[in-house]
């Protein structure tokens, strides 16, 4: 097997957060009926981890299911693992109207992390970033700029930001200006 | 700025993450249909100073199509609901006769 190639090599900036390539992050694209029992108990063997609500975000180290759509689930597995998971996941579905695709060629993942996360990702995104309005663990898919983003809190002072590969250096690009250490809002924290 | 609650993911999403898909409950007239009714169909829309139902689709987000009633001239949005319909829910209707008494839109009031 070839070697995974992070879009942009696995960079990185320090500002007033740092911002961090990260990966590579298997992933798998699936689509179905997720109210469905034998889909969710598929999911969650596969992943050991529970079903998430709507725009839940179950995220336990390299693997995690993030709730995409009514009918589209994101699942995060282990690179190495992602072709087998998703072998296994088309076989417990069999039969099923359901998609299953490895997609982790497919995005770019940022790690971000400091104090003034909100901050910052409020400079990017026409969304409340308030600590109450997306809590840690609910995922929200929408903008950064101009290129579609997902962005999930795995704690305070974390949080995953996710877009298309071929836009990971403007993504990359945006994250470094809006954490520009002469930027400081000040806004969200405490 | 208008923001509208996409009623498949619950989210407050700006009019930014939206793409607007136009006239709201059209009802389409396809081939072995009178030319009047195609012609209806293809180009007469409405463009109400005032209630208005209109098809969003969610494009910076979940990706669902949905629809919403808002009034054009204010921006005040009286609901959004899914696209699994051919007419307003009287949830919808009745959101807007306390907003608005004696709205109408085309047959609808």
């Amino acid at each position: 097997m070839s070697d995974p190639v992070l879009p942009l090599g696995g960079t990185q900036y320090e500002g007033l957060v740092d911002v961090r390539e990260a990966g590579p992050q298997g992933m798998i694209a699936l689509r179905g009926n997720l109210a469905d029992a034998s889909l969710q108990e598929a999911v969650t063997s596969l992943t050991g981890l529970p079903m998430p609500d709507m725009r839940g975000a179950q995220v336990l180290g390299e693997s995690g299911v993030l709730w995409m759509s009514p009918d589209e689930l994101l699942l995060l597995v282990p690179y190495r693992q992602a072709a087998r998971v998703c072998a296994q996941l088309s076989e417990a579905l069999q039969g099923q109207l359901a998609l299953v695709e490895n997609v982790s060629d497919m995005r770019a993942m940022f790690r971000l992390r400091g104090t003034q996360l909100r901050d910052v990702l409020a400079k990017l995104a026409p969304v409340d970033f308030a600590r109450d309005a997306l809590p840690v663990g609910e995922l929200r898919r929408t903008r950064f700029a101009q290129v579609a983003a997902g962005v999930w809190f795995s704690d305070d002072t974390t949080a995953q930001v996710f877009c298309f590969r071929s836009v990971a250096e403007y993504m990359f690009n945006l994250l470094c200006t809006a954490a520009d250490p002469d930027a400081f809002v000040g806004f969200h924290a405490g | 700025m208008l923001t509208l609650k996409c009623p498949y993911c619950g989210v407050q999403a700006d009019e930014t993450e939206l793409h607007a898909g136009g006239e709201a409950h059209l009802t389409r007239h396809g081939p072995g249909s009178s030319d009047a009714d195609f012609e209806s169909y293809l180009f007469m829309r409405e463009n109400p100073k005032g209630v208005h139902f209109e098809r969003w689709r969610h494009v910076n987000g979940c990706g669902k199509w949905f629809h919403a009633a808002r009034c054009t001239m204010t921006l005040e949005v009286f609901g959004t609901y899914p696209a699994q319909t051919t007419e307003p829910p009287k949830k919808i209707r009745d959101a807007i006769t306390v907003k608005r008494p004696g709205w109408t839109w085309r047959e609808l009031s």
